[in-house]
Order: C-alpha cells, then sequence, then structure tokens
C-alpha cells in the first residue's frame, strides 16, 4: 500500500505561536516550542515528525504563512 | 513501513504548499492568530491562481488591515475611513478590465461606511468586497462596533451590550443580500481548515464574477479579533464558533446576478 508521509518547515522567526495548526494538525504532528524565537514567541515545531501525512491544513490555517509543506508517496 | 528521512521529504520537488507569490516578505503586523491573516493570504492565493498579480487593485480601509499594501505586492490604494466601495467604483469604472476588491472590517464597513457600501452595491458595481467582521473595533482597542453581539464585554461597553443603550447588532450582509445590484453575498469563516477552503472558492467566485459583470460580491468573513476579545487565538475561535456562529449563520445568502433593468422598467410604463 502506497504510504504518505509528509514534513513541515516553520520560518521560526517570523512564526507567532499563536497555536491554531497545533489544533488545526489531525495527527498531532505540531506542538509549540520551548523555546522561544527573537521576538518572544514559542514557534510552532514538528514534535513528532513521522505521522505527519502532508495534509497541509496547518499551512492552509497559518495566519502569517510561515508554513511550507512537503509531501512524498513511498 | 519503510523508513524515509525527513530530508529525502523536504526537497523542492515535494513541495505541496507554501506562502503564495503576492504576499511579500514583510513580517505582518497582526497579532498572532489574527484571521486577517489567512484572509490576506487567501486574496493572495486567488490572484496566484487567476494569475492577475499585475490587474488587481485592492482598496483598503481605516482599521488593522490599513497596512494591508505591506503585504500584498499588488496595487493599491488607500481610502478614507468606509469609502473604499466609493474609491473602488471609481477604480473599476476607470479601469474596467481590473480586478478591483475593497478589503474592509466591520468598523469601517458596516459603521462610518454603511451608506457607501449600501449604495455600490445597489448600483451593482462590479466589484468584490471583503468584509472583516469580528465584531469589534480591533485597532483602536476594542470598542464597540455594530455588529457587537448583545451582551457581550467590550471596551466601551464593559457590562455587556445592551439594547436599550445601544441598539440591536447590525446583520449588514443581510441588509446587502437583499438588494437588487449584489450577485453573490455569502458569509464564511477561516477558523478550520475547511472553513479555509470554502473561503477562498468563496474569494475565488467573487473575482470571477467581476468577469462575468453580473454585479457586486460581497464576502463576509466571521473573524476573531484575539486582543480585543482577551483570549487566546484558540480560545477565540472556540468562543467564535459557539457564539458568532449562531448569531451570524455561515452560508451562501444570495447566489445570481444583478437584476435586469426590464424589471424595474413596468413601472414607469
Amino acid at each position: 500500500m502506497a504510504k504518505v508521509r509528509g514534513a513541515i518547515v516553520v520560518d521560526q522567526e517570523r512564526c507567532k505561536g499563536c497555536g491554531i495548526c497545533v489544533v488545526a494538525c489531525p495527527t498531532g504532528v505540531i506542538q509549540l516550542a520551548k523555546q522561544v524565537n527573537g521576538k518572544g514567541y514559542n514557534y510552532a515545531v514538528m514534535d513528532k515528525p513521522e505521522a505527519c501525512i502532508g495534509c497541509a491544513n496547518c499551512g492552509q490555517v497559518c495566519p502569517d504563512s510561515v508554513i511550507s509543506v512537503y509531501r512524498v508517496k513511498i | 513501513m519503510a523508513d524515509i528521512d525527513i530530508k529525502d521529504i523536504i526537497k523542492e520537488e515535494n513541495l505541496i504548499y507554501t506562502k503564495p507569490k503576492v504576499i511579500t516578505d514583510t513580517v505582518m503586523h497582526y497579532c498572532p492568530g489574527c484571521s486577517h491573516g489567512v484572509a490576506h493570504k487567501l486574496v493572495a492565493e486567488v490572484i496566484d491562481d487567476m494569475d492577475i498579480q499585475d490587474k488587481t487593485i485592492g482598496i483598503s480601509p481605516v482599521g488593522c488591515s490599513v497596512l494591508a499594501y505591506n503585504y500584498l505586492d499588488i496595487d493599491w490604494q488607500q481610502a478614507a475611513h468606509g469609502r473604499a466601495p466609493a474609491l473602488a467604483t471609481a477604480a473599476k469604472r476607470l479601469m474596467p478590465n481590473h480586478y478591483v476588491f475593497t478589503y474592509q472590517g466591520d468598523g469601517d464597513l458596516a459603521s462610518i461606511g454603511a451608506a457607501e457600501i449600501l449604495h455600490a452595491c445597489n448600483r451593482g458595481e462590479n466589484i468584490t468586497v471583503i468584509f472583516i467582521n469580528n465584531a469589534i473595533y480591533g485597532m483602536t482597542g476594542g470598542q464597540m462596533a455594530p455588529t457587537t453581539l448583545v451582551g457581550m464585554k467590550t471596551a466601551t461597553s464593559p457590562y455587556g451590550r445592551s439594547t436599550e443603550l445601544n441598539g440591536y447588532p447590525l446583520k449588514i450582509t443581510e441588509l446587502i443580500a437583499q438588494l437588487p445590484g449584489v450577485a453573490y453575498v455569502t458569509r464564511q469563516s477561516v477558523h478550520t481548515p475547511a472553513a479555509v477552503r470554502k473561503t477562498k472558492k468563496a474569494i475565488r467566485k467573487g473575482f470571477e464574477n467581476q468577469d462575468k459583470k453580473i454585479g457586486t460580491s460581497f464576502i463576509e468573513i466571521v473573524s476573531t479579533c484575539s486582543s480585543g476579545w482577551k483570549l487566546s487565538p484558540v480560545k477565540s475561535n472556540e468562543w467564535m464558533e459557539e457564539h458568532m456562529f449562531k448569531f451570524y449563520p455561515l452560508g451562501d445568502l444570495k447566489d445570481s446576478e444583478k437584476e435586469s433593468e426590464e424589471s424595474y422598467k413596468k413601472y414607469i410604463e
């Protein structure tokens, strides 16, 4: 069966840590980092990268367009 | 499961979603989680998809989105408070082959600009109106707007809006849906991925209606103002689903075209 794997790249300096992507992710991949970026926001990171299916939900709801989504079939 | 390294996934050819080209690299001044960001992005995506970057004129309002010209790489004009539909009328009549849209908040469109929007829609101008309704004046510090729900606490209604003192919330989208000049009136939101996709389709339809010259397209986006509502962005979305959607139900209110001149000429014959 063809499986789909995805990955996201977050522009950490532009992320404002609103957490909307955390809620939007159907597989619970994204969490807010414990570290902060230059502006003091806890930016979004891939907490469980193996669970990402590349659905791009996080990218679509991101108000600051900081998330790029990649997807491959394996 | 065959293992694949993250580095092998993150390659140019696997990219399926990224920032639209029309959005500039300027960091947006909006608060974390603000719906304006998503709305801007959707407009940018539609402009990208239709390949009309050099034929689009945006009219920005007074309000938080007054600086929209920094974020979308298209032609912009900045209107006096509430007068965006009047400017859009001029722009569209002078350049009928361009796509003209106004981007207004509820303090701008439903309050001081109510006359302009009603008359622009009544004239059936071939423009697209994007109306961000967050039930509050966000930019100036969360004061009560005409769209504020009854009982909602704001900076100028600290005990909640009362109908006796402040009147009733204004459903301006319902008002506009009754006008003969409008072609497409809809109310959407951008709080979930599904809602975002629906809103993008609505905005696309609004822009395509300008080609058909069938009247004004009016797209309300029910939004959050987490700073004004004093909630976290995620909590704001929940509050909006719970309270705003009851009073401002989502969906299309009108989807046809402006009424024909003949149907109005009969009164004089």
